[in-house]
């Protein structure tokens, strides 16, 4: 084992800020990080023993244990469940023989529960070693388990066809599915990759590229929405001897998978975006970071950027301009959500635990390796080619006057048609219910740009999606009417911060835990109108914490309250003013049991 | 060259040199902004958010944002305090704090800043975690219990060459305070007893010492927290 364990770390020269990829090439040989491994990267990289330790015991899929030969991650988000997971779970343990979090006698199966995977349109679904198995039935998970004790490869267990598209490239070789409902400038088939790098760059200042793209008024398309061209001109006016443009391809908004379908099916446009950020900016590297639930895409990935670099598309003097250098890396993430806010997108990627910085200084100042960066959404890199392309005045006859262009939609839950849709931005929810093939008189809420969104109900649907009303990051789960909001979603989604919280900030770190026990009380018809009040209160608390984590985990029960407050009040006490939530009779239930005796507690 | 510039806290015209952290400001204008992770002279990291102000009416955490001529911050403010007495309170329930018979007791800040917030009962329902004592270390214990994760002991002490010494483990709820096994071997008293001085609460506590200075005569036995720059 000490000399594999030795390659990986000579394969990243000994470099600590490779910590991250040390540790997904230990992981992904042994299934987990052994105790001696740790030692040994510890000694080689001259850092702490405990420097290891705390990269490696932050995210999800890094274990100090084994994780099974076959380790299988269910997962358990809201659209999951609600396209039956609890079934394809069921037979998994009955299957396996064991329960969820445990790894079988014999070594040779682990289940675990992980958060959305990204393929919400495409639910129940699963990551196997790394492989994606998605619209699991408990029949398919027989077939899956009997397949894994005959010894079957993860590679060789699709029995069915492999999925449209790039899916069924050689290099992917996967069943997940596009489902690319609607194609608009983006995702337009018209493309040739490199010419704007070709019949563009060669002819512009990178003033001019900066010019462009900020009369087109494009803004951030991964949930912020901050001005693009702003940005890439506060880091090209930051001085430093080396900048760096980031792609944050982390994904991790339950609900979200518009990235996953780029990544899939336009990768060239985005390196194409990232060249172009990196001349306009005066970068030299540019870095993807992507998330590990699609490390299926990783060979094609790389093949496609070796591509790149044969065609001069990247490498030295690129589009033939003199002394424009730019290469790209990819940087996979290993399971934290956190780490798609851009400071811990950049603590990751320089081998730490994803923890969000204190802002200022923001990245375009002071970002990897404290060097000026750009940190920018898949789709916005994207858009950025056409809009170089077709110019700004092009791109602004798309969308309304505050929201410029077109916007990727993930559409999931209950609707005919899961799937990306690429629609220009000023659209009201109810025409988006319609495109999808969804009654209205069926749907009871929409999750709006995830779970750090906000749900709303049916008085709330003719609103229009764009910066100045609803704006989103490209998520919308629809709810239908025979869904338990609160126990279903609300619930899982509070869960689900509480999970992926930092932890740094006491506030994420405790009032989201607080508010989630409060909920179960209200849950638990132990609730009175006291408490419902209580939980707005507390949910103010979290707006001062550091990152948009911790500021928007108070989302799912705030906006819950707010639009559906009828469904807290038909669970609580009606005759009571308070409630402490104790049981007398019920804490000393045990332990009168043990004694024999019957509690007499008036 | 120093330049001075111009700015605001509630409302009160503040002087201070750029660059400098508003809640060092804040001191140099007699003016107290309650903290709890920061500590002077080791980088601020913004994790308790007892801190936070509003500048400009957004909140903000005061120790890692520097002024600005002419920044309007609200510090003592009702809204803010009655946040900042729930973060305290949040604190107190998340672990298992037993002042009475804690080493830390009179010396302790979070201690300290409930009284100055007049903290009686917290909000919150208590957690009662199970959480352990490690005693492992030659020279420190260090109790789980009563540790709050503000980072000090992370950010301030470091082995001569700069190692960590001690570390976060996990994340969220099951974040942990991890102490190096190999290092802690080379712990000096020196830096023990730094560690135990920078902890704001009874989490690091030196073995085989204790009480040195009697109940009563502690830093906040007599004056609540932060009296010391409203006085100046
Ligand atoms: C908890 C959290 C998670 C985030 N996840 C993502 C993500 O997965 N993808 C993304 O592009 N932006 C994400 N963001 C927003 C980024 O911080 C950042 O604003 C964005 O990448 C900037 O790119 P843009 O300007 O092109 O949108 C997240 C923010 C937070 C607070
Ligand atoms: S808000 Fe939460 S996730 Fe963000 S830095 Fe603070 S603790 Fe970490
Ligand atoms: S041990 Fe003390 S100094 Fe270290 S994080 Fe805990 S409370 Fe802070």
């Amino acid at each position: 084992m000490a000399t594999n364990v030795q390659n990986i770390i000579e394969k990243y020269n000994k470099d600590k800020t490779r910590l991250m990829d040390i540790l997904i090439d230990v992981q992904s040989e042994y299934g987990y990080i052994p105790k001696e491994a740790i030692g040994q990267i510890a000694n080689n990289l001259d850092i702490s023993h405990v420097d290891v330790e705390q990269t490696l015991s932050f995210y999800h899929f890094f274990s100090e244990k084994p994780t099974g030969k076959y380790a299988i991650y269910l997962n358990d988000s809201v659209v999951a469940n609600m396209m039956g997971r609890q079934k394809v779970k069921e037979t998994f343990e009955k299957e396996a023989g064991i329960k969820f979090g445990e790894v079988s006698p014999d070594g040779q199966i682990g289940l675990f529960d992980t958060a959305c995977i990204g393929m919400n349109d495409q639910e129940p679904a699963a990551l196997i070693n790394g492989r994606v198995f998605t619209n699991l039935t408990p029949f398919r998970v027989k077939e899956i388990i009997r397949d894994i004790k005959g010894g079957t490869v993860v590679e060789d267990m699709f029995t069915a066809a492999y999925g449209d598209g790039e899916n069924r490239n050689e290099l992917i070789k996967s069943t997940v599915q596009n489902n690319i409902r609607k194609k608009g400038p983006i995702l337009d088939d018209d493309y040739t990759p490199g010419i704007v790098i070709w019949k563009k760059l060669p002819e512009m200042t990178p003033e001019q590229v900066i010019d462009e793209v900020k009369k087109s008024h494009i803004r951030g398309r991964g949930g912020a929405g901050f001005p693009t061209g702003l940005k890439w001109e506060f880091c090209r006016k930051t001085k430093g001897d080396k900048k760096y443009i980031f792609c944050n391809a982390d994904e991790g908004e339950p609900g979200t998978f518009k990235d996953r379908v780029i990544l899939t099916e336009r990768p060239k446009l985005l390196f194409e975006g990232m060249v172009i950020a990196g001349y306009a900016v005066g970068a030299t590297e540019g870095i993807v970071y992507v998330r590990h639930e699609y490390t299926y895409l990783k060979n094609y990935l790389e093949n496609l950027l070796q591509g790149a670099r044969d065609r001069n598309l990247l490498g030295k003097d690129i589009g033939g301009i003199k002394g424009f250098d730019f290469d790209i890396r990819i940087q996979f993430g290993a399971g934290a959500y956190v780490c798609g806010e851009e400071s811990a997108l950049i603590e990751s990627a320089e081998g730490k635990r994803g923890e969000p910085r204190d802002r200022p200084p923001f990245p375009v100042e002071k970002g990897y390796l404290d060097k000026p960066t750009v940190v920018n959404n898949v789709e916005t890199l994207c858009s950025v080619v056409k809009i170089l392309l077709n110019g700004p005045e092009w791109y602004l006859k798309f969308g309304t006057k505050d929201s410029a262009g077109s916007k990727l939609l993930s559409i999931s839950g209950d609707c005919k048609y899961p799937g990306v849709y690429e629609v220009e931005w000023g659209f009201a929810v109810t025409d988006i219910l319609e495109m999808v093939g969804t009654d209205i008189e069926d749907v009871q809420a929409v999750q709006v740009g995830g779970p750090s969104g906000s749900l709303i109900g049916k008085d709330e649907f003719a609103r229009t999606l764009c910066f100045s009303d609803l704006a989103t990051g490209g998520s919308l789960i629809i709810i239908g009417k025979q869904r338990d909001i609160l126990n279903d979603i609300v619930l899982n989604f509070t869960d689900f911060f509480i999970d992926e919280s930092c932890g740094s900030c006491s506030t994420c770190r405790n009032i989201t835990h607080l508010m989630k026990v409060k909920l179960e009380k209200i849950l638990d018809a132990r609730g009175v109108e006291n408490d419902i009040n209580d939980l707005v209160e507390w949910g103010k608390i979290l707006k001062v914490s550091r990152c948009g984590l911790g500021q928007t985990a108070g989302n799912p029960i705030l906006t819950s309250i707010k639009n559906f407050r009828y469904l807290y009040e038909e669970k609580i006490q009606k005759d009571k003013e308070y409630d402490s939530g104790f049981d007398l009779a019920e804490s000393v239930k045990d332990s009168c049991e043990a004694v024999g005796r019957i509690p007499n507690l008036n | 060259m120093s330049t001075l510039i111009k700015f605001k806290i509630d409302g009160v015209e503040c002087m201070a040199e750029t660059g400098a952290y508003v809640v060092e400001a804040a001191v140099e204008n007699g003016i107290f902004i309650p903290t709890l992770c920061n500590i002077k002279g080791v980088k601020p990291r913004g994790s308790c958010r007892v801190c936070t102000v509003l500048v400009n009416g957004r909140p903000m955490s005061a120790c890692t944002t520097p002024v600005a001529s002419g920044m309007e911050v609200e510090n003592n403010i009702a809204e803010l305090n009655d946040i900042r007495k729930a973060i305290i309170e949040a604190l107190f329930v998340e672990g298992n704090h037993f002042c009475p018979s804690c080493e830390k007791s009179g010396n302790c800040e979070l201690q300290a800043l409930a009284y100055r917030f007049q903290m009686m009962v917290p909000r919150f329902p208590f957690d009662f975690p199970v959480r352990d004592i490690d005693a492992s270390n030659p020279k420190i214990i260090k109790d789980h219990n009563r540790c709050i994760l503000c980072k000090r002991c992370i950010r301030a002490i470091k082995t001569e060459d700069g190692k960590s010494v001690f570390a976060f483990k996990k994340r969220g709820r099951q974040l942990e305070i991890n102490v190096d096994p190999d290092l802690g071997e080379l712990f000096t008293d020196e830096l023990a007893a730094k560690a135990a001085e920078i902890c704001p609460v009874g989490a690091i506590l030196l073995r085989e010492k204790g009480y040195e200075i009697p109940i009563g005569q502690r830093k906040f036995d007599k004056e609540p927290i932060g009296s010391d720059i409203e006085k100046k």
